[in-house]
């Protein structure tokens, strides 16, 4: 849906975009630099080399006051489980099995916090508040910023900063103020990289960025890097890859569900959609989300129909680019699973021209998290 | 040194020796369709006119049509562009060029702008 541009809001890093020489782009009713002055090749590239920092202020920041089982009525992870100052990815279902939105949830003393896709952020907020507010309160932070750092040297850099960074685990988080700035700041992100997210009331934002950026193994990154880079680790795109239709089973996902709903004597699971996702779990889906790698350098592109050797349709791409990493044009969608194999072979048809791909194992990069 | 020849759709001609023409893009459209990272070329011998597409570009981003206003006959294409796409970027008048053509009517270059001329209507978008 195109918004019209009055609506458009702006993060508090604006001016800063612009200062680098940001090219900026509507998403999700924000503007948000695309790429800067060096390209999104280079900025992917130095990503996986030292460390970007990326603005995704616009990403929804939801705080969840309530006990945990509370959220277990929305998402099918083991929160009652999640230990004070960790973090967990998940998603939120629907009652058809679907995935609504995909969140981090971290624990704090005082509340749970989610991070949430930019634009899902008020149906979110919505499906929370009907499903959880008689026991739970629900805020939507409309004045903190997010920015990632991300990369292999994003430790060392904020390390410098604050020597706490160093030792903070993989998918935990911690509070404290750095070089005077108040941050809850957890070790994670979405490149595939080690890194951290950090929220920070955006009246501090833009000198706290600046301060990073000053930091020379720090260059800012776009929207068009962070989606490389999360292709080639693997990650799925909400609205894109992952969406209302797609249950996280045959998303590949079912790594979310909690143990205790798969165990024999399973505790009764609350989240929505419960039966249809735990039945997939035990039967499977007639479609699986699987990593494609063309043969040519060409882009397989999202919406893309993809046959298998006997000439059926078998699937379709549902995110494709050049990996500058891999050094290849990658892709993900979902095939039906007579053809998900890896070294299944597919063909697509792009301007008339028939390109074959391979069915191939994901992530097209190895992770390098913190662990 | 032979000049280039510029097209309202961001194209560079420059006539060889030979009367054939070099095409390429200008640093202008390089620069507007970012980094690119697949290009489609027509095969030696294809038609070209003032409405067909001459070549895909695709950037990261984008799928981008490079339409020329000029009629010809496509003699040979970068063969460099198959695993080196990013020569566009980087050396968009040189190493990056497209193809060599022939035109139906080379006296239609006289009617391209030239570079000063390329570089106003350029600043006047």
């Amino acid at each position: 849906m195109e918004t019209a541009p009055h609506d458009i809001q702006s993060t508090p890093l604006e001016s800063l975009h612009l200062e680098l020489g940001a090219k900026l782009v509507p998403f999700a009713g924000y503007a948000m630099p695309l790429q800067y002055r060096v390209g999104i090749v280079q900025e992917h590239l130095h990503t996986r080399a030292a460390a970007s920092l990326f603005d995704v202020s616009h990403m929804g920041q939801i705080v969840v006051e309530g006990p945990a089982a509370a959220l277990e009525r929305v998402v099918p992870g083991d929160i009652a489980s999640l230990g004070l100052w960790r973090q967990r990815y998940s998603v939120l279902t629907s009652e058809t099995g679907g995935i609504l939105d995909d969140l981090m949830i971290t624990h704090t003393p005082e509340h749970f916090f989610l991070i949430v896709n930019a634009a899902n952020k008020r149906q979110d907020a919505d499906h929370l508040r009907a499903r959880l507010a008689r026991d739970c309160a629900i805020r939507v932070v409309e004045d903190h910023a997010l920015l990632a750092l991300q990369g292999p040297a994003a430790a060392s850099v904020l390390g410098d900063l604050e020597p706490r960074m160093h030792t903070l685990a993989f998918m935990s988080a911690l509070r404290l103020p750095v070089a005077g700035v108040p941050c809850l700041i957890s070790r994670s992100g979405y490149t595939g990289e080690d890194g951290f997210e950090i929220s920070l009331p955006a009246a501090r934002a833009l000198e706290f960025a600046r301060l990073l950026l000053r930091d020379p193994r720090v260059a800012p990154a776009g929207l068009g890097a962070r989606d490389s880079l999360r292709l080639e680790a693997g990650l799925c795109l909400a609205g894109t890859d992952i969406d209302a239709t797609r249950s996280p089973v045959e998303a590949g996902l079912s790594w979310v569900l909690a143990k205790k709903y798969l165990a024999p004597a399973s505790a009764p699971p609350h989240f929505p959609g419960a039966p249809i996702i735990l039945d997939q779990v035990s039967h499977g889906t007639p479609m699986v989300r699987v990593g494609i790698k063309p043969q040519s350098r060409i882009p397989f592109r999202h919406g893309l129909a993809l046959c298998g050797q006997d000439g059926q349709v078998a699937g379709h791409v549902t995110s494709g680019t050049f990996g500058p990493s891999v050094n290849a044009s990658i892709a993900m969608g979902y095939v039906a699973r007579a053809y998900a194999a890896p070294g299944s072979r597919l063909v697509a048809t792009i301007r008339d021209r028939q390109h074959t791909a391979e069915i191939v194992p994901m992530p097209f990069t190895p992770h390098r998290y913190h662990r | 040194m032979t000049t280039l020849k510029f097209t309202t759709e961001h194209e560079w001609l420059r006539q060889e020796d030979n009367g054939e023409v070099t095409v390429g893009i200008t640093d202008y459209a390089q620069q507007q369709l970012g980094d690119i990272v697949y290009v489609e070329l027509p095969a030696s011998g294809a038609r070209f006119d003032a409405v067909a597409n001459l070549a895909i570009i695709e950037s990261v981003k984008a799928v981008g049509e490079i339409t020329m206003p000029i009629a010809g006959t496509v003699i040979e294409t970068n063969p460099r562009l198959v695993d080196e796409p990013e020569l566009v970027n980087q050396d968009p008048e040189g190493a990056g060029w497209l193809l060599r053509a022939t035109l139906d009517d080379a006296g239609v270059l006289e009617t391209l702008m030239d570079e000063a001329a390329y570089q106003l209507f350029v600043a006047s978008l």
